[in-house]
């Protein structure tokens, strides 16, 4: 299973936030959309940081006046991209692995989607799920008949 | 404008499926396992008979799988169900005639063309889509005047996805194996008369990224009339697959692996057909004669990279083979076809939708009343369980929003109009119980020649046998 499974059934919505836009509208942006992660692009809508809940924590613990700091102040900048033919089974062990939960999706160098942790376990339950209700009926079937 | 909630005895919640395979039914499945609403559902689908892929892609030797059809009965003999086979959208209903007769639409058609390869020659005479061949030996009403050239020697089948695999097995069945299947009777007299020696089944990454299952690969090393033949060095795991498997490691593909590799120790044993797994190639060309059929498939050898999230992918390394081959069938994926009047999203060939609602690409909005599910809600992949999660996904999202009053105001909500119109506009529409009576007259078929059906594959067929079965009663 590929990333464009994922990225087929979430709509064409990408949440994205200039590096110049402060921590307050960041905030309000992931509380509006329920995400952990907000993508950061430039004018040319170019990836160029993704902003995190861990990454305003962290700032927060030790700067309580961080609401009017830039987006660009403390957001990551080396990301790890996706392209949409890549695997679910390679991306949930790199993401494990590397410690990382949203993971922006790139087609062409053109930024087409965002894929989380959660969105990843969930399409591998699923498909967990279809294959033991597949084997079970087999196995049903096979006593039937 | 405000009026009753749907859902009640007295105002039953009317939801159209469009598309009658295994996600059209596990959808309506879950809507009357549902306590306390009342629903009725109206299944259609363009073809005679219900059952979609199951019917018409499932190989008809993997009968155990067809098995899941007991489940789908059980869902089709609850009272408020109905089915009208024959019945297409943008042909005989539109969105706006469901709209006006259905609280909810579910959209459930599934992939229904190939995807190509884009490469040159791929429409030279003998290269076809692998799905056509497997409608045509399974007896699709639409494909069954289709011709595919079995006097050639060699086939080559690009892809090693569960399609890909039934359709290399399909061509190396003795007759003898595919007499006791359902099969369609003239794919049947058409593999008895084939002349195939060798088909090559062709997988751009290594042995190690394969879609197919280990049961998948046994049963092909079990065949009574073929040989399967790998390339030893083609299954020896390259440093990148090794590390990959090092890291996270898979019982399963390390079996995999070992099955494949243990192929290449063994010599052939003289089968009459050699069915031979090719990995790390990808095609680049086909080849023709003058005639402008397929000679030859010219293959580029790939490497495997890594991506930055782990993926190994194939890049080709320019080193170049042709295969002599006069037929070739095409499986690298499946596109959704777009549906009259529903938004389609044209990147990911699926209809535009957010977790199964259907959404507007102008206000980005979802539209109210209409969901989809399926291999059109989320591309093909999976098994047919794998749509049971994911119909439910969907309904979860119809219940939420009937909860808050958002669902369609149809003028005629009632089963009776619904019946009306749709028997208006084809009065040859096939019911469940008309399906149930093809179905006994299938099986009875079959059973003079000890095999599980013989299929009515022709539209006019199926509808004199229905008409004949009327003049009965």
């Amino acid at each position: 299973m590929t990333v464009a499974t994922i990225l087929a059934r979430k709509g064409v919505k990408v949440v994205t936030i200039r590096p110049e836009q402060t921590l307050r509208e960041a905030l309000a942006r992931l509380s509006e959309h329920s995400i952990g992660a907000v993508i950061v692009t430039d004018a040319a809508g170019t990836l160029v940081g993704i902003l995190s809940e861990r990454d305003i924590v962290r700032e927060a613990v030790r700067n309580e006046r961080f609401f009017d700091l830039t987006v660009s102040a403390i957001m990551t900048r080396s990301v790890i991209t996706g392209t949409p033919a890549d695997e679910l089974t390679a991306i949930a062990t790199t993401m494990t692995n590397k410690r990382f939960r949203h993971l922006p999706i790139l087609d062409g160098g053109k930024l087409v989607g965002v894929i989380s942790l959660g969105d990843v376990m969930k399409a591998q339950r699923d498909e967990f799920l279809g294959e033991v209700d597949t084997l079970q009926t087999q196995i049903i079937g096979e006593k039937a008949s | 404008m405000t009026s009753a909630r749907p859902g009640t005895a007295d105002l039953p919640l009317r939801v159209a499926i469009i598309g009658a395979g295994p996600t059209g039914f596990y959808a309506a499945d879950h809507l009357f396992r549902q306590e306390g609403l009342v629903v009725e559902v109206d299944m259609f689908d363009r073809v005679p008979t219900p059952f979609g892929l199951v019917r018409a892609g499932v190989a008809p030797d993997h009968q155990k799988i067809k098995s899941v059809t007991a489940a789908f009965d059980k869902v089709a003999s609850h009272p408020r169900f109905r089915f009208y086979g024959c019945v297409e959208l943008g042909k005989h209903l539109s969105v706006e005639d469901l709209r006006a007769h259905y609280h909810q639409i579910f959209y459930a058609t599934g992939a229904q063309t190939d995807r190509r390869m884009g490469i040159p020659g791929e429409d030279l005479t003998g290269s076809h889509p692998a799905t056509e061949f497997v409608a045509w030996y399974n007896g699709h009403p639409d494909y069954q005047d289709h011709q595919f050239d079995l006097g050639v020697e060699r086939a080559a089948v690009v892809g090693v996805g569960n399609v890909a695999i039934d359709v290399a097995r399909i061509l190396c069945r003795t007759p003898d194996e595919l007499a006791g299947t359902d099969i369609s009777d003239q794919a049947l007299a058409a593999l008895r008369g084939s002349r195939i020696k060798e088909v090559y089944l062709l997988g751009r990454r290594g042995p190690a990224q394969a879609a197919f299952t280990n049961p998948e690969i046994k049963e092909l090393g079990e065949l009574a009339g073929a040989d399967v033949v790998v390339h030893p060095h083609e299954v020896e795991l390259d440093p990148l697959s090794r590390a990959a498997l090092a890291q996270a490691p898979d019982r399963a593909t390390s079996k995999k692996v070992e099955i494949l590799q243990s192929f290449a120790r063994h010599a052939p044993s003289g089968k009459p057909r050699r069915l031979v797994i090719r990995f790390l190639v990808s095609p680049v060309e086909l080849v023709g004669n003058a005639a402008g059929a397929v000679t030859g498939i010219t293959l580029v050898r790939n490497e495997l990279y890594q991506t930055p999230t782990g993926t190994l992918q194939p890049r080709a390394t320019g080193e170049l083979e042709t295969l002599p081959v006069g037929l070739v069938f095409r499986s690298v994926g499946y596109r959704g076809v777009p549906l009259p009047g529903v938004p389609f999203n044209d990147k990911w060939a699926v209809i535009l939708n957010e977790k199964g609602r259907v959404v507007d690409p102008a206000s980005r909005m979802p539209v109210v009343g209409e969901y989809t599910g399926g291999w059109i809600k989320r591309g093909p992949s999976g098994v047919i369980g794998t749509n049971k999660p994911d119909a439910a996904e969907t309904v979860a999202c119809m219940l939420e929003d009937l909860g808050r009053g958002a669902v369609l105001q149809p003028s005629a909500a009632t089963a009776a109009a619904a019946d009306a119109l749709v028997r208006s506009r084809q009065p040859q529409c096939v019911s469940y119980p008309d399906w149930k009576v093809l179905d006994r007259i299938e099986v009875g078929r079959g059973r003079a020649s000890g095999r599980p059906r013989v299929k009515l594959t022709r539209l006019e067929e199926i509808l004199a046998a229905l008409r004949d079965q009327a003049g009965n009663r």
